[in-house]
Protein backbone atom coordinates (compact mmCIF):
# COMPACT_ATOMS: atom_id res chain seq x y z
CA UNK A 1 0.00 0.00 0.00
CA UNK A 2 0.85 3.61 -0.70
CA UNK A 3 3.05 4.85 2.33
CA UNK A 4 2.51 8.10 2.01
CA UNK A 5 -1.92 7.26 2.60
CA UNK A 6 -1.40 4.39 5.39
CA UNK A 7 -2.46 6.50 8.98
CA UNK A 8 -2.26 9.76 7.27
CA UNK A 9 -5.56 10.90 9.40
CA UNK A 10 -6.53 10.28 13.16
CA UNK A 11 -9.29 8.38 13.61
CA UNK A 12 -11.70 10.61 15.67
CA UNK A 13 -13.00 14.44 14.83
CA UNK A 14 -9.77 15.44 14.64
CA UNK A 15 -8.02 14.15 11.22
CA UNK A 16 -4.64 15.73 11.11
CA UNK A 17 -2.63 18.72 12.88
CA UNK A 18 -0.39 20.91 10.65
CA UNK A 19 2.24 23.60 10.99
CA UNK A 20 3.29 25.57 8.35
CA UNK A 21 6.59 28.06 8.81
CA UNK A 22 7.08 30.77 6.49
CA UNK A 23 11.02 31.61 6.40
CA UNK A 24 13.02 34.12 3.87
CA UNK A 25 16.76 34.32 3.23
CA UNK A 26 18.70 36.94 3.87
CA UNK A 27 19.58 39.64 1.13
CA UNK A 28 17.83 37.92 -1.49
CA UNK A 29 14.67 38.79 -3.33
CA UNK A 30 11.61 37.39 -3.00
CA UNK A 31 10.67 34.23 -5.04
CA UNK A 32 8.63 36.68 -7.45
CA UNK A 33 11.24 38.80 -7.84
CA UNK A 34 13.97 36.02 -8.53
CA UNK A 35 15.62 35.04 -11.38
CA UNK A 36 16.03 31.25 -12.76
CA UNK A 37 19.39 31.29 -11.56
CA UNK A 38 18.43 32.56 -8.05
CA UNK A 39 15.86 29.83 -7.80
CA UNK A 40 17.91 27.14 -8.97
CA UNK A 41 20.83 28.14 -6.23
CA UNK A 42 18.19 28.85 -3.21
CA UNK A 43 16.80 25.08 -4.25
CA UNK A 44 20.10 23.26 -3.55
CA UNK A 45 21.19 26.30 -1.01
CA UNK A 46 18.17 24.76 1.15
CA UNK A 47 18.38 21.23 0.34
CA UNK A 48 21.89 20.66 1.46
CA UNK A 49 21.13 22.49 4.82
CA UNK A 50 18.70 19.16 5.49
CA UNK A 51 20.37 16.55 3.35
CA UNK A 52 24.42 17.68 3.97
CA UNK A 53 23.84 18.00 7.77
CA UNK A 54 25.00 16.25 10.81
CA UNK A 55 21.38 15.29 11.88
CA UNK A 56 20.71 11.82 12.27
CA UNK A 57 17.19 12.52 9.60
CA UNK A 58 19.47 13.61 7.12
CA UNK A 59 19.17 10.94 5.19
CA UNK A 60 15.03 10.37 5.62
CA UNK A 61 14.80 13.44 2.53
CA UNK A 62 14.48 13.28 -0.58
CA UNK A 63 14.51 16.21 -2.94
CA UNK A 64 11.87 16.06 -5.55
CA UNK A 65 11.90 19.03 -8.13
CA UNK A 66 8.71 19.47 -9.53
CA UNK A 67 9.23 19.83 -13.05
CA UNK A 68 10.92 16.53 -12.72
CA UNK A 69 7.58 14.61 -11.85
CA UNK A 70 4.68 14.64 -14.07
CA UNK A 71 1.37 16.48 -13.88
CA UNK A 72 -0.70 13.88 -12.21
CA UNK A 73 2.57 13.31 -9.51
CA UNK A 74 2.13 17.01 -8.90
CA UNK A 75 -1.44 17.04 -8.40
CA UNK A 76 -1.48 14.09 -6.33
CA UNK A 77 1.42 15.83 -4.03
CA UNK A 78 -1.70 18.90 -3.77
CA UNK A 79 -4.75 16.22 -3.01
CA UNK A 80 -2.06 14.54 -0.03
CA UNK A 81 -1.13 18.64 1.29
CA UNK A 82 2.26 17.51 0.83
CA UNK A 83 2.54 20.62 -1.53
CA UNK A 84 0.64 24.18 -2.37
CA UNK A 85 -1.22 24.90 -4.58
CA UNK A 86 1.67 27.52 -5.30
CA UNK A 87 4.41 25.25 -5.66
CA UNK A 88 2.25 23.07 -8.09
CA UNK A 89 1.50 26.44 -10.57
CA UNK A 90 4.85 27.25 -10.44
CA UNK A 91 6.30 23.66 -10.91
CA UNK A 92 9.15 25.11 -13.46
CA UNK A 93 11.12 26.70 -10.30
CA UNK A 94 10.00 25.01 -7.33
CA UNK A 95 11.01 21.79 -5.25
CA UNK A 96 9.75 20.08 -2.12
CA UNK A 97 11.66 18.31 0.56
CA UNK A 98 9.86 15.31 2.10
CA UNK A 99 10.90 12.75 4.56
CA UNK A 100 10.21 9.00 4.34
CA UNK A 101 7.13 9.09 6.54
CA UNK A 102 5.51 12.21 4.66
CA UNK A 103 5.11 13.90 8.18
CA UNK A 104 7.31 17.07 6.92
CA UNK A 105 7.50 18.56 3.45
CA UNK A 106 9.98 21.57 2.85
CA UNK A 107 8.44 23.60 -0.06
CA UNK A 108 10.88 25.78 -1.37
CA UNK A 109 10.40 28.72 -3.91
CA UNK A 110 7.08 28.69 -2.53
CA UNK A 111 5.40 32.07 -1.97
CA UNK A 112 8.04 32.68 0.83
CA UNK A 113 11.52 31.07 -0.24
CA UNK A 114 10.82 28.43 2.60
CA UNK A 115 7.71 27.00 3.73
CA UNK A 116 8.34 24.05 5.95
CA UNK A 117 5.43 21.86 7.08
CA UNK A 118 4.74 19.21 9.48
CA UNK A 119 1.40 17.09 9.39
CA UNK A 120 0.40 14.47 12.06
CA UNK A 121 -2.30 12.42 12.17
CA UNK A 122 -4.91 13.47 15.15
CA UNK A 123 -4.76 16.34 17.51
CA UNK A 124 -1.27 16.71 18.06
CA UNK A 125 -0.44 20.22 16.98
CA UNK A 126 2.27 20.88 20.18
CA UNK A 127 4.13 18.38 19.44
CA UNK A 128 4.04 18.89 14.81
CA UNK A 129 5.11 22.66 16.40
CA UNK A 130 8.00 21.28 18.40
CA UNK A 131 9.37 19.07 15.45
CA UNK A 132 8.90 22.04 13.14
CA UNK A 133 10.24 24.25 14.95
CA UNK A 134 14.02 22.02 15.19
CA UNK A 135 13.96 21.63 11.66
CA UNK A 136 13.98 25.11 11.71
CA UNK A 137 16.84 25.51 13.61
CA UNK A 138 18.50 22.79 11.75
CA UNK A 139 17.86 24.78 8.02
CA UNK A 140 19.62 28.36 10.20
CA UNK A 141 22.89 26.47 10.83
CA UNK A 142 23.15 27.02 7.26
CA UNK A 143 21.04 29.98 6.31
CA UNK A 144 20.50 33.11 7.53
CA UNK A 145 16.98 34.58 7.68
CA UNK A 146 15.22 37.13 6.73
CA UNK A 147 14.38 38.85 10.22
CA UNK A 148 13.33 42.27 11.44
CA UNK A 149 13.62 42.90 15.34
CA UNK A 150 10.72 44.29 15.22
CA UNK A 151 8.29 42.71 13.04
CA UNK A 152 10.22 38.93 13.26
CA UNK A 153 10.84 36.94 10.33
CA UNK A 154 10.13 38.55 7.18
CA UNK A 155 7.54 37.10 4.64
CA UNK A 156 6.70 38.37 1.01
CA UNK A 157 3.04 39.16 2.07
CA UNK A 158 2.61 40.85 5.08
CA UNK A 159 -0.28 38.51 6.47
CA UNK A 160 2.35 35.76 7.76
CA UNK A 161 5.14 38.28 9.09
CA UNK A 162 6.12 37.77 12.63
CA UNK A 163 6.12 34.38 13.66
CA UNK A 164 5.64 33.09 10.10
CA UNK A 165 3.41 30.11 11.58
CA UNK A 166 0.38 29.03 10.40
CA UNK A 167 -1.14 25.88 12.83
CA UNK A 168 -4.05 24.12 11.63
CA UNK A 169 -6.33 21.63 12.29
CA UNK A 170 -8.55 19.31 10.33
CA UNK A 171 -11.79 18.42 11.69
CA UNK A 172 -14.71 16.19 10.54
CA UNK A 173 -17.63 17.65 11.43
CA UNK A 174 -20.47 16.36 9.75
CA UNK A 175 -22.85 16.78 12.69
CA UNK A 176 -22.23 20.74 12.94
CA UNK A 177 -22.61 20.48 8.66
CA UNK A 178 -26.01 18.81 8.84
CA UNK A 179 -27.65 20.71 11.60
CA UNK A 180 -26.22 24.00 9.94
CA UNK A 181 -24.32 25.28 13.39
CA UNK A 182 -21.14 25.02 11.53
CA UNK A 183 -22.16 28.80 10.17
CA UNK A 184 -22.58 30.11 13.67
CA UNK A 185 -19.69 28.53 14.93
CA UNK A 186 -17.95 30.64 11.38
CA UNK A 187 -19.42 33.83 12.54
CA UNK A 188 -17.55 33.49 16.12
CA UNK A 189 -14.11 31.95 15.77
CA UNK A 190 -13.88 35.12 12.90
CA UNK A 191 -13.71 37.05 15.83
CA UNK A 192 -11.08 35.79 17.79
CA UNK A 193 -8.40 36.14 14.90
CA UNK A 194 -8.97 31.70 13.68
CA UNK A 195 -10.68 30.83 10.36
CA UNK A 196 -12.36 28.09 8.91
CA UNK A 197 -12.59 26.54 5.83
CA UNK A 198 -13.72 23.69 3.91
CA UNK A 199 -10.94 21.14 2.60
CA UNK A 200 -12.14 19.69 -0.50
CA UNK A 201 -14.43 21.82 -2.69
CA UNK A 202 -15.08 25.59 -3.22
CA UNK A 203 -15.95 27.92 -0.41
CA UNK A 204 -17.85 27.38 2.47
CA UNK A 205 -19.92 23.60 0.51
CA UNK A 206 -17.17 21.69 2.33
CA UNK A 207 -17.24 18.51 0.68
CA UNK A 208 -16.69 14.93 2.89
CA UNK A 209 -17.73 17.74 6.17
CA UNK A 210 -13.48 18.33 6.72
CA UNK A 211 -12.71 21.57 7.41
CA UNK A 212 -9.33 23.78 8.49
CA UNK A 213 -9.33 25.53 11.60
CA UNK A 214 -6.13 27.84 11.26
CA UNK A 215 -5.16 30.94 13.08
CA UNK A 216 -5.14 34.50 11.04
CA UNK A 217 -2.68 36.35 12.81
CA UNK A 218 1.07 35.67 12.97
CA UNK A 219 2.68 38.89 14.67
CA UNK A 220 2.36 40.20 18.26
CA UNK A 221 1.58 36.67 19.83
CA UNK A 222 4.14 33.73 20.79
CA UNK A 223 4.40 30.63 19.02
CA UNK A 224 3.23 29.38 22.31
CA UNK A 225 0.06 32.08 22.73
CA UNK A 226 -0.82 31.42 18.67
CA UNK A 227 -1.12 27.00 19.11
CA UNK A 228 -3.12 27.62 22.59
CA UNK A 229 -5.35 30.10 21.10
CA UNK A 230 -5.79 27.85 18.38
CA UNK A 231 -6.21 24.65 20.36
CA UNK A 232 -8.64 26.37 22.47
CA UNK A 233 -10.97 27.02 19.58
CA UNK A 234 -10.49 23.36 18.59
CA UNK A 235 -11.42 21.74 21.30
CA UNK A 236 -14.65 23.59 21.29
CA UNK A 237 -15.62 22.93 18.11
CA UNK A 238 -14.64 19.35 19.01
CA UNK A 239 -17.06 19.25 21.98
CA UNK A 240 -20.03 21.16 19.85
CA UNK A 241 -19.80 18.09 17.12
CA UNK A 242 -19.92 15.53 20.40
CA UNK A 243 -23.29 17.83 21.98
CA UNK A 244 -24.95 17.87 18.36
CA UNK A 245 -24.16 14.49 17.75
CA UNK A 246 -25.64 13.17 21.03
CA UNK A 247 -28.61 15.11 20.44
CA UNK A 248 -29.08 14.01 16.65
CA UNK A 249 -28.80 9.81 18.24
CA UNK A 250 -31.25 10.78 20.93
CA UNK A 251 -34.08 13.13 19.29
CA UNK A 252 -33.76 11.06 15.79
CA UNK A 253 -31.54 8.03 16.41
CA UNK A 254 -32.97 5.75 13.94
CA UNK A 255 -32.77 8.55 10.60
CA UNK A 256 -29.69 9.08 11.70
CA UNK A 257 -28.66 5.24 11.75
CA UNK A 258 -30.47 4.78 8.48
CA UNK A 259 -29.03 7.94 6.95
CA UNK A 260 -25.46 6.05 7.69
CA UNK A 261 -25.91 2.41 6.99
CA UNK A 262 -27.42 3.48 2.91
CA UNK A 263 -24.84 5.54 2.69
CA UNK A 264 -22.61 2.38 3.47
CA UNK A 265 -24.95 0.87 1.38
CA UNK A 266 -24.52 2.75 -1.65
CA UNK A 267 -20.70 2.82 -1.22
CA UNK A 268 -20.73 -1.53 -1.36
CA UNK A 269 -22.85 -1.17 -4.09
CA UNK A 270 -22.60 1.86 -6.59
CA UNK A 271 -20.85 1.62 -9.96
CA UNK A 272 -20.60 5.44 -10.40
CA UNK A 273 -19.16 7.68 -7.78
CA UNK A 274 -18.11 11.69 -8.19
CA UNK A 275 -15.65 12.93 -6.24
CA UNK A 276 -18.41 14.74 -3.87
CA UNK A 277 -21.20 12.22 -3.40
CA UNK A 278 -18.25 9.56 -2.64
CA UNK A 279 -16.66 12.04 -0.12
CA UNK A 280 -19.96 12.61 1.54
CA UNK A 281 -20.80 9.25 1.73
CA UNK A 282 -17.40 8.75 3.08
CA UNK A 283 -17.84 11.35 5.57
CA UNK A 284 -21.53 9.56 6.82
CA UNK A 285 -19.97 6.26 7.33
CA UNK A 286 -17.10 7.88 9.17
CA UNK A 287 -19.36 9.27 11.55
CA UNK A 288 -21.01 5.67 11.57
CA UNK A 289 -17.78 4.12 13.09
CA UNK A 290 -16.44 7.41 15.15
CA UNK A 291 -19.83 7.24 16.89
CA UNK A 292 -19.55 3.31 17.40
CA UNK A 293 -22.46 2.40 14.61
CA UNK A 294 -20.63 0.76 12.52
CA UNK A 295 -18.19 -1.55 14.46
CA UNK A 296 -16.71 -3.72 11.66
CA UNK A 297 -15.37 -1.46 9.36
CA UNK A 298 -11.28 0.08 10.39
CA UNK A 299 -11.90 3.75 10.25
CA UNK A 300 -8.49 3.44 8.80
CA UNK A 301 -9.75 2.06 5.84
CA UNK A 302 -12.26 4.58 5.46
CA UNK A 303 -9.66 7.51 5.92
CA UNK A 304 -7.18 5.92 3.26
CA UNK A 305 -10.12 6.00 0.88
CA UNK A 306 -10.76 9.39 1.55
CA UNK A 307 -7.21 10.30 -0.04
CA UNK A 308 -7.31 7.60 -2.68
CA UNK A 309 -10.55 8.99 -4.31
CA UNK A 310 -9.13 12.32 -4.84
CA UNK A 311 -9.06 12.95 -8.81
CA UNK A 312 -5.36 12.91 -9.77
CA UNK A 313 -4.50 10.09 -7.19
CA UNK A 314 -6.74 7.54 -8.20
CA UNK A 315 -5.13 8.22 -11.72
CA UNK A 316 -1.48 7.38 -9.88
CA UNK A 317 -3.28 4.33 -8.31
CA UNK A 318 -5.11 3.36 -11.84
CA UNK A 319 -1.49 3.85 -13.63
CA UNK A 320 -2.81 6.11 -16.60
CA UNK A 321 -4.77 9.07 -17.43
CA UNK A 322 -8.75 8.87 -17.13
CA UNK A 323 -11.83 10.81 -18.50
CA UNK A 324 -13.96 11.88 -15.72
CA UNK A 325 -16.24 9.03 -16.56
CA UNK A 326 -13.87 6.30 -16.13
CA UNK A 327 -13.02 8.10 -12.76
CA UNK A 328 -16.11 7.54 -11.62
CA UNK A 329 -16.25 3.85 -12.60
CA UNK A 330 -12.78 3.49 -11.02
CA UNK A 331 -13.26 5.24 -8.02
CA UNK A 332 -16.88 2.70 -7.16
CA UNK A 333 -14.64 0.03 -7.28
CA UNK A 334 -12.08 0.66 -5.52
CA UNK A 335 -14.22 1.51 -2.89
CA UNK A 336 -16.58 -0.79 -3.63
CA UNK A 337 -13.35 -3.80 -2.96
CA UNK A 338 -12.05 -2.01 -0.33
CA UNK A 339 -14.94 -1.73 2.28
CA UNK A 340 -17.20 -4.95 0.77
CA UNK B 1 -14.07 62.92 26.36
CA UNK B 2 -10.36 64.14 24.20
CA UNK B 3 -8.77 62.15 21.36
CA UNK B 4 -6.36 59.71 22.76
CA UNK B 5 -4.11 60.41 20.02
CA UNK B 6 -3.53 64.41 20.20
CA UNK B 7 -5.34 65.04 23.49
CA UNK B 8 -6.70 68.21 21.96
CA UNK B 9 -9.81 67.60 19.95
CA UNK B 10 -12.97 66.12 20.87
CA UNK B 11 -13.27 62.61 20.27
CA UNK B 12 -16.42 61.52 18.02
CA UNK B 13 -14.68 58.50 16.63
CA UNK B 14 -15.40 55.61 18.63
CA UNK B 15 -13.22 52.14 17.06
CA UNK B 16 -13.80 48.76 18.78
CA UNK B 17 -11.35 45.45 18.13
CA UNK B 18 -11.39 42.10 19.16
CA UNK B 19 -8.56 40.36 18.59
CA UNK B 20 -7.56 37.08 19.92
CA UNK B 21 -9.96 37.78 22.60
CA UNK B 22 -8.45 41.04 23.57
CA UNK B 23 -10.71 44.45 23.03
CA UNK B 24 -9.05 47.46 22.17
CA UNK B 25 -10.97 50.26 22.18
CA UNK B 26 -9.79 53.73 20.55
CA UNK B 27 -11.26 57.40 20.93
CA UNK B 28 -10.00 59.53 18.38
CA UNK B 29 -10.94 62.84 16.22
CA UNK B 30 -11.92 62.49 13.35
CA UNK B 31 -8.98 64.05 11.85
CA UNK B 32 -6.49 61.39 13.89
CA UNK B 33 -8.88 58.82 13.15
CA UNK B 34 -8.19 59.10 9.45
CA UNK B 35 -4.47 59.77 9.94
CA UNK B 36 -4.58 56.01 11.81
CA UNK B 37 -6.43 54.90 9.06
CA UNK B 38 -8.91 53.50 11.44
CA UNK B 39 -11.64 55.69 9.92
CA UNK B 40 -13.28 52.54 7.14
CA UNK B 41 -13.79 50.16 10.09
CA UNK B 42 -17.70 49.77 8.68
CA UNK B 43 -18.84 47.41 12.01
CA UNK B 44 -16.71 46.72 15.24
CA UNK B 45 -15.71 43.24 14.21
CA UNK B 46 -15.12 43.79 10.72
CA UNK B 47 -11.85 43.61 11.20
CA UNK B 48 -12.00 39.24 11.72
CA UNK B 49 -15.01 38.72 9.53
CA UNK B 50 -13.34 39.34 6.37
CA UNK B 51 -9.55 39.29 6.75
CA UNK B 52 -8.63 38.80 2.89
CA UNK B 53 -5.63 41.10 1.93
CA UNK B 54 -7.43 42.69 -0.79
CA UNK B 55 -9.91 43.88 1.08
CA UNK B 56 -7.73 45.31 4.32
CA UNK B 57 -5.33 46.67 1.68
CA UNK B 58 -8.46 48.48 -0.60
CA UNK B 59 -9.79 50.15 2.55
CA UNK B 60 -6.26 51.06 3.34
CA UNK B 61 -6.23 53.20 -0.21
CA UNK B 62 -9.84 54.62 0.79
CA UNK B 63 -9.25 55.64 3.34
CA UNK B 64 -5.94 57.61 1.87
CA UNK B 65 -8.74 59.56 -0.35
CA UNK B 66 -10.51 58.76 -3.70
CA UNK B 67 -7.80 59.86 -5.81
CA UNK B 68 -4.08 58.04 -5.89
CA UNK B 69 -2.12 59.44 -3.16
CA UNK B 70 1.28 60.84 -3.99
CA UNK B 71 3.71 58.69 -2.32
CA UNK B 72 2.50 56.08 -5.06
CA UNK B 73 4.38 57.62 -7.53
CA UNK B 74 7.48 58.05 -5.68
CA UNK B 75 8.21 55.14 -3.26
CA UNK B 76 10.19 52.33 -4.99
CA UNK B 77 12.50 49.73 -3.15
CA UNK B 78 16.20 50.99 -3.90
CA UNK B 79 17.43 47.31 -3.54
CA UNK B 80 14.60 45.17 -5.72
CA UNK B 81 13.02 47.66 -7.46
CA UNK B 82 9.76 46.55 -6.15
CA UNK B 83 7.02 49.99 -5.89
CA UNK B 84 4.86 50.98 -3.30
CA UNK B 85 1.85 50.84 -6.18
CA UNK B 86 3.30 47.04 -7.12
CA UNK B 87 2.66 46.19 -3.66
CA UNK B 88 -0.84 47.64 -3.56
CA UNK B 89 -1.81 45.71 -6.41
CA UNK B 90 -0.29 42.08 -5.70
CA UNK B 91 -0.04 42.45 -2.11
CA UNK B 92 3.62 40.85 -1.92
CA UNK B 93 6.50 42.97 -1.24
CA UNK B 94 9.78 41.85 -3.48
CA UNK B 95 12.45 41.62 -0.13
CA UNK B 96 12.79 41.84 3.01
CA UNK B 97 14.68 45.49 2.35
CA UNK B 98 11.09 46.85 1.11
CA UNK B 99 9.50 46.62 4.76
CA UNK B 100 12.24 49.27 5.79
CA UNK B 101 11.64 51.26 2.44
CA UNK B 102 7.40 51.45 2.41
CA UNK B 103 7.90 50.94 6.46
CA UNK B 104 5.77 54.61 7.12
CA UNK B 105 3.01 52.94 5.14
CA UNK B 106 3.24 49.73 5.92
CA UNK B 107 3.19 49.53 9.38
CA UNK B 108 0.00 50.77 9.71
CA UNK B 109 -1.25 48.54 7.22
CA UNK B 110 0.37 45.35 9.35
CA UNK B 111 -1.32 47.01 12.29
CA UNK B 112 -4.49 46.61 10.72
CA UNK B 113 -3.56 42.85 9.66
CA UNK B 114 -2.14 41.99 13.03
CA UNK B 115 -3.76 44.29 15.60
CA UNK B 116 0.23 44.47 16.51
CA UNK B 117 3.61 45.45 15.21
CA UNK B 118 5.71 43.97 17.83
CA UNK B 119 7.37 40.39 17.45
CA UNK B 120 7.53 38.18 20.17
CA UNK B 121 7.97 35.33 18.97
CA UNK B 122 11.04 32.75 18.06
CA UNK B 123 14.31 34.26 17.50
CA UNK B 124 16.83 32.91 14.98
CA UNK B 125 19.22 31.29 17.13
CA UNK B 126 22.40 32.74 16.26
CA UNK B 127 21.57 36.46 16.41
CA UNK B 128 19.53 35.66 19.62
CA UNK B 129 21.61 36.40 22.09
CA UNK B 130 21.61 40.19 20.64
CA UNK B 131 18.08 40.21 19.88
CA UNK B 132 17.14 39.13 23.03
CA UNK B 133 18.99 41.87 24.93
CA UNK B 134 17.25 44.35 22.66
CA UNK B 135 13.96 43.09 23.17
CA UNK B 136 14.48 43.72 27.10
CA UNK B 137 16.08 47.38 26.92
CA UNK B 138 12.19 47.93 24.54
CA UNK B 139 10.56 46.43 27.81
CA UNK B 140 12.63 48.50 30.12
CA UNK B 141 11.77 51.71 28.06
CA UNK B 142 8.44 50.86 28.58
CA UNK B 143 8.55 50.74 32.22
CA UNK B 144 11.09 53.39 32.82
CA UNK B 145 8.09 55.95 30.37
CA UNK B 146 5.64 54.24 33.24
CA UNK B 147 7.91 55.09 36.23
CA UNK B 148 8.45 58.37 35.38
CA UNK B 149 4.60 58.80 34.66
CA UNK B 150 3.70 57.23 38.25
CA UNK B 151 6.67 60.05 39.62
CA UNK B 152 8.39 56.64 40.70
CA UNK B 153 11.71 58.47 40.25
CA UNK B 154 14.19 56.25 42.21
CA UNK B 155 12.95 53.33 40.39
CA UNK B 156 13.26 55.02 36.81
CA UNK B 157 16.35 55.81 37.78
CA UNK B 158 17.28 52.22 38.49
CA UNK B 159 15.76 50.82 35.39
CA UNK B 160 17.64 53.60 33.78
CA UNK B 161 21.15 52.08 35.07
CA UNK B 162 19.91 48.85 33.86
CA UNK B 163 19.37 49.89 30.44
CA UNK B 164 22.87 51.58 30.22
CA UNK B 165 24.37 48.40 31.32
CA UNK B 166 22.75 46.56 28.47
CA UNK B 167 23.25 48.80 26.02
CA UNK B 168 26.49 48.92 26.95
CA UNK B 169 26.87 44.96 26.73
CA UNK B 170 25.11 45.70 22.97
CA UNK B 171 27.94 47.59 21.96
CA UNK B 172 30.42 45.19 23.22
CA UNK B 173 29.15 42.43 21.37
CA UNK B 174 28.98 43.99 17.98
CA UNK B 175 32.13 45.27 18.04
CA UNK B 176 33.07 41.52 18.91
CA UNK B 177 31.16 41.05 15.68
ZN1 LIG C 1 -6.87 63.96 17.68
ZN1 LIG D 1 12.53 45.39 -1.94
Amino acid sequence: MDKSVENMFGTDIVLTSRIRIARNLENMPFPHKMTNEQTRKLINEVASSIIDSNSAIAHTFDLIKLKDINQLERLSLVEKHLISMDLFKNYDKTAVLLNSDRTVSIMINEEDHIRLQVIYPGLKIKEAYEYASRLDDLIEEKITYAFDSKLGYLTSCPTNIGTGLRASVMLHLPALTITKNINNILNTVTQVGITIRGIYGEGSNAMGNIYQISNQVTLGLSEEDIINNLLAVVNKIILQEKRTRGIMLEKQGMELEDDIYRSLGVLKYARVLSASECLNLLSKVRMGIEMGIIKDIDINKINELIVKVQPATLQIIEGRELDSRTRDITRAKIVRKSIS
Amino acid sequence: MLCQSCNQKEANVHITKIINGVKTELHLCEDCAKQKNEFNFSSPFSFGSDLSFQNILDGFVEVMGGSKPQYFEEEKCSVCGTTFEDFRRTGFVGCGNCYKEFNKNIVPLIRRIHGNIHHTGKLPRRAAGLLKLKRRINNLKEELKMAVNNEEYEKAAKIRDEIKELEAKIKDQETRG
